[in-house]
Order: structure tokens, then C-alpha cells, then sequence
């Protein structure tokens, strides 16, 4: 098999009873900017958690380069070095002021010497924007910040791609903006992403190709202007029409019952 | 305020002012309690028994240069053992191995439920007893480190388990994604800041050995390894008076005071490093 930056065959995953991803397969180009949308409960993230193997699948292969993380001999921490992984939430080490939490993964993992470490972070850091604050806790920064820094942290691994698990869903919507920029910047200069999101704007904007999943399944593949712009199935067309219309309530999207114990709980 | 126990008016105050003639009352009541005893006292016999100032002076320096140091030496030799220990045990408690977690159930249900003496006394002879010839490296300090520590261990376990487990999730997973191996992450990311979340009940652990060091007197102390209590008690022996009692209540008390200051003190510098 020619060598994806990211090759899944067959992947299914189950919490318990709770199938989550059911047969999918899918290969990512290297230079290529997925974007995942789809519902909540979809299994976006958990495919996306899959790729690195946060998430153990229940059957399926799943190759990053030519190492196949779903091998049971895989050296998992190896192979995670060279991918980059930015979360939701953050998950910036509370208890190291920024430039630590660049410099310790470069300098316990990677073995690099903590003058180049150094280097690396403070390079990284211009890149997203904030080589002033390498002296602050995380606690310190704001989320749009704290998050500029883990996609800096990723970054100082040099990593040959990058996860994005719904990087701009945890924060205020003035700081999304700025998260935004820094991952256009990335794709700009050709790092493969995989992006789980709901900024329909970036995904259009930015991606090569989006994915759009409902019910653990891929339900559409192809160029934005197709799935975002000219989505042919039911399911994808009402999901856009909702994420673009917010304020747009369908009467099917409300159980009447329900409505009305909702208005009835409201009224003293 | 000067009204003390007047019912307060139903009607024209305000539910602040009633609150605020409330605990003047309440004030006025503690107040009261405390003037009623000290007026109640008879302070003369009182401190002729307990407040003897001579045989509190006779008792200095030994009290500092033994019987505090004895105290100190033997609580922080305890605490670093059971530390290590009860480190050990918390993460043995947490593997997904099945046999590592038995034995750490079993061992913190054992040693939380012995008294400290029985451990203490199984250590200092029990163990010679079973495997004759045995020494303990470093004698008699090696005795109580083991002794206290065993029971300290349990306890610490059980804290700094729970220290781990509040540390998020995400945490993990952010520093396996950077390719930390599971030991790298729990002791470079995890354990860190688990010891912030268990500093407070950490400091329990070690007030309660500060006074379980008074058990050491079963291991048959010389003269030169008292520690307060034992300390103390001889005084009391020897000079039919309760007044080395006060002295060493006190004594505990200048160790533990500042201790939990501290405490305070490395609480405040962590705080914005969570």
C-alpha cells in the first residue's frame, strides 16, 4: 500500500453496547487539511482519539505512516512523538510555567538538551504568538492563549502531522478567532491536520477535504465547496442548516411533549 | 452593640439588623461564659500545681536539646518512610494489574485498622522474634521509622490515591500524546500535581505522627531517647507536680504550630501552579 499520512481500514469502535464507529475506512494524504463535523455523539472525536490510540478500537487497523498503531508490539510512545495532538480542552501541565511545558516532553522524550529545547520552544512560541508570556503559568493566560501554547507544545516535537480535537469549542467566541489564525498559518505551510470542529467558516475556508459523520457512520467525503457547500445527503443538509441557522427551530426538531413540560417548568 | 439577650423586635428591623443584634448576643453569651470561669477559677491552687515555673526551668535545656529533637527526629523519619511507601502502595492501588492491587487493599485495610502501639511493638519484637539474628539497619532509629512508618503508610496511601485520581484526566492524555511513556507521566505530570491537591491532609498525616512518636517508649528507650511525652512523664514522676505536663502540651504545640504555617506558607506559593 502506498504510504498515507493516516490509513484506516474497517475501524469500528464500542463503548459496551454503545457502537460509536461502525466500518470506516478512509485515508489522509500527507500536506492534506481534513476537517471532521458532524452532530454531537456523532464519533468524530472518537475516531480522531482512535488515530493516536487514546482510544483502543474494538476491531479495525489503523496505520500512521508505515507503523500500524492497532499492532499489539507497536512502541506507541515512539510513533505518538510524531503526532501532534491539540484537545479540547487545553490540557496545558498547570503545575509548569509555559516554557517547561514545551521544553519537558523535547527534553524526557526526545532527549534534546534543554538549551536546544529551549531553542525549539521560544521558536515555536513566535510562531503562535506568544514568546512574551514563556514565564507564566497556564493559569495565568487566557484560553485562546492557553490553547495557542498546547498547539506550540505539539509543535516543539516536530511532529509529521496533527490531531485537532474541537480546538476552539472550549472558549470564549472573541478568542476563537486567534486560535484559528495560528492553525490557517499550519495548514499554509503544508503540515497534515485532522480537525474535528464546528467553525463551518474555517472548514470551508481552510480544509482540503471535509468528512461530514453522523451515527458512527462517514456520511459524506469530498471538497468542501461539495459537502459544505452542495451537501446531497438528508442528514448532512440538516445539520448544516441547523449549525448555520442557529436560531432556525424546526418544528420536528421539537418533541411537543417535551416543549410543553418545558414551558410548564417555567411557569411557577 | 450593648443590647445582650433582648428578643428582637418583630417589626422595623430589617433581617441585617436582626442578624447583626443576634450575634451580639451571641458575643455577649461567649463573653459571659468566659468571665463566669475565670472568675469561678482558683487560680492559686491551680497554679500551684500546674504552673510551677521552677520545675518548668528545671526541665530546660533537656526538653530542647532532647525530648523536642528526639520528637522531630523520630516524626520525620516515620514520615519520609511511610511517604515512599504509602507512594508505592497508591500507585500499586491504582494498577490495572489485579495482584498489585490486592496486596495494597489488603495491606491499608490491615495497618489503617491496628492500633500504631500493636504495630510497633510486632516491629520491635515480633520480627527479631521470627528471624533470629535480624537487625534493623540503623538499630533502634531503623525500629521506629518501620514501627510508625507501617501505619503512617496506610494512611498516606489512601490520601495520595486520592490525590492521583483528581488530577484530570486530560493531563494523562496530553502528556502520553507527547510520547511520555506511563512512568514518565506519572511521575513527571501526574505525581506533581497530585502532591499540590494532598498537601493539605498530607500535613494530617504528619501532625498525627508529631504526637504517635510519643508511642516509641515500647520499643524500651534510654534516657537519651525520650521524646516529649516520655520525656515529660518521668518529670511528672520525679517531681510529684502535673506541671511538666503543661510544659510539654506546649512543646507540641511550638512544633505543630508552625508547622501548619507553613503549610499555609507552600499552599500560597503553589497556588497559581495549578
Amino acid at each position: 500500500m502506498a504510504t498515507h499520512a493516516i490509513s484506516i481500514r474497517n475501524l469500528s469502535k464500542a463503548f459496551g453496547d454503545n457502537v460509536v464507529l461502525r466500518d470506516i475506512s478512509m485515508d489522509i494524504e500527507p500536506g492534506q487539511v481534513v476537517c471532521v463535523i458532524g452532530p454531537s455523539g456523532s464519533g468524530k472525536s472518537t475516531l480522531l482519539r482512535c488515530v493516536n490510540l487514546l482510544e483502543q478500537p474494538t476491531s479495525g487497523r489503523i496505520w500512521v505512516g508505515t507503523d500500524e498503531m492497532t499492532d499489539p508490539d507497536v512502541d506507541i510512545d515512539k510513533v505518538r512523538r510524531r503526532i501532534g495532538m491539540v484537545f479540547q480542552s487545553f490540557n496545558l501541565f498547570p503545575h509548569l510555567k509555559v516554557l517547561d511545558n514545551l521544553t519537558i516532553a523535547q527534553t524526557k522524550v526526545l532527549g534534546r538538551s534543554m538549551d536546544e529545547a529551549k531553542k525549539v520552544a521560544r521558536h515555536n512560541l513566535e510562531r503562535v504568538g506568544m514568546a512574551d508570556r514563556e514565564a507564566a503559568f497556564p493559569s495565568q493566560l487566557s484560553g485562546g492563549q492557553q490553547q495557542r501554547i498546547a498547539i506550540a507544545r505539539s509543535l516543539s516535537m516536530d511532529p509529521e502531522l496533527m490531531l485537532f480535537d474541537e480546538p476552539t469549542s472550549a472558549l470564549d467566541p472573541e478568542l476563537v478567532g486567534e486560535v484559528l489564525a495560528v492553525m490557517k498559518g499550519l495548514a499554509a505551510e503544508g503540515m497534515t491536520m485532522m480537525i474535528v470542529t464546528h467553525e463551518m467558516g474555517f472548514a470551508r475556508e481552510v480544509a482540503d477535504r471535509v468528512v461530514f459523520m453522523d451515527g458512527g457512520y462517514v456520511v459524506e467525503d469530498g471538497h468542501p465547496s461539495q459537502v459544505i457547500g452542495d451537501p446531497q445527503n438528508a442528514r448532512t443538509k440538516s445539520f448544516l442548516h441547523r449549525v448555520l441557522n442557529p436560531m432556525v427551530i424546526e418544528p420536528e426538531d421539537m418533541h411537543p411533549d417535551g416543549l410543553r413540560d418545558a414551558i410548564s417548568d417555567l411557569a411557577p | 452593640m450593648t443590647t445582650t439577650t433582648a428578643e428582637p423586635a418583630r417589626t422595623g428591623m430589617s433581617r441585617r439588623q436582626r442578624a447583626r443584634l443576634t450575634r451580639g448576643a451571641q458575643y455577649a453569651v461567649g463573653l459571659l461564659v468566659i468571665l463566669f470561669l475565670a472568675l469561678k477559677t482558683d487560680w492559686k491552687s491551680f497554679s500551684d500545681s500546674f504552673l510551677r515555673l521552677d520545675i518548668a526551668a528545671s526541665m530546660w535545656p533537656r526538653l530542647l536539646t532532647e525530648a523536642i529533637r528526639n520528637t522531630l527526629v523520630y516524626t520525620l523519619l516515620a514520615f519520609a518512610f511511610g511517604l515512599a511507601l504509602g507512594l508505592l502502595l497508591a500507585m500499586m492501588k491504582l494498577s490495572s494489574i489485579g495482584p498489585y492491587r490486592w496486596f495494597a487493599n489488603g495491606y491499608i485495610e490491615l495497618f489503617r485498622g491496628l492500633p500504631s502501639l500493636v504495630v510497633l511493638f510486632m516491629v520491635a519484637y515480633g520480627i527479631p522474634n521470627a528471624f533470629p539474628g535480624f537487625k534493623f539497619p540503623g538499630d533502634f532509629f531503623g525500629m521506629v521509622t518501620v514501627g510508625l512508618g507501617l501505619t503512617a503508610a496506610a494512611y498516606m496511601a489512601e490520601t495520595i490515591r486520592a490525590g492521583i485520581q483528581a488530577v484530570p484526566k486530560g493531563q494523562m492524555e496530553a502528556a502520553r500524546s507527547l510520547g511520555m511513556s506511563p512512568g514518565r507521566t506519572m511521575f513527571s505530570i501526574v505525581i506533581p500535581q497530585a502532591f499540590r491537591i494532598v498537601i493539605p491532609p498530607l500535613t494530617n498525616e504528619l501532625i498525627l505522627l508529631v504526637k504517635d512518636s510519643s508511642l516509641v517508649y515500647v520499643l524500651g528507650v534510654s534516657v537519651a531517647q525520650y521524646e516529649l511525652t516520655k520525656f515529660g512523664s518521668t518529670f511528672l514522676n520525679t517531681k510529684a507536680s502535673p506541671t511538666p505536663l503543661i510544659v510539654v502540651a506546649l512543646a507540641y504545640l511550638a512544633i505543630t504550630l508552625p508547622l501548619s504555617s507553613l503549610v499555609r506558607a507552600l499552599e500560597k506559593r503553589f497556588a497559581q501552579a495549578r
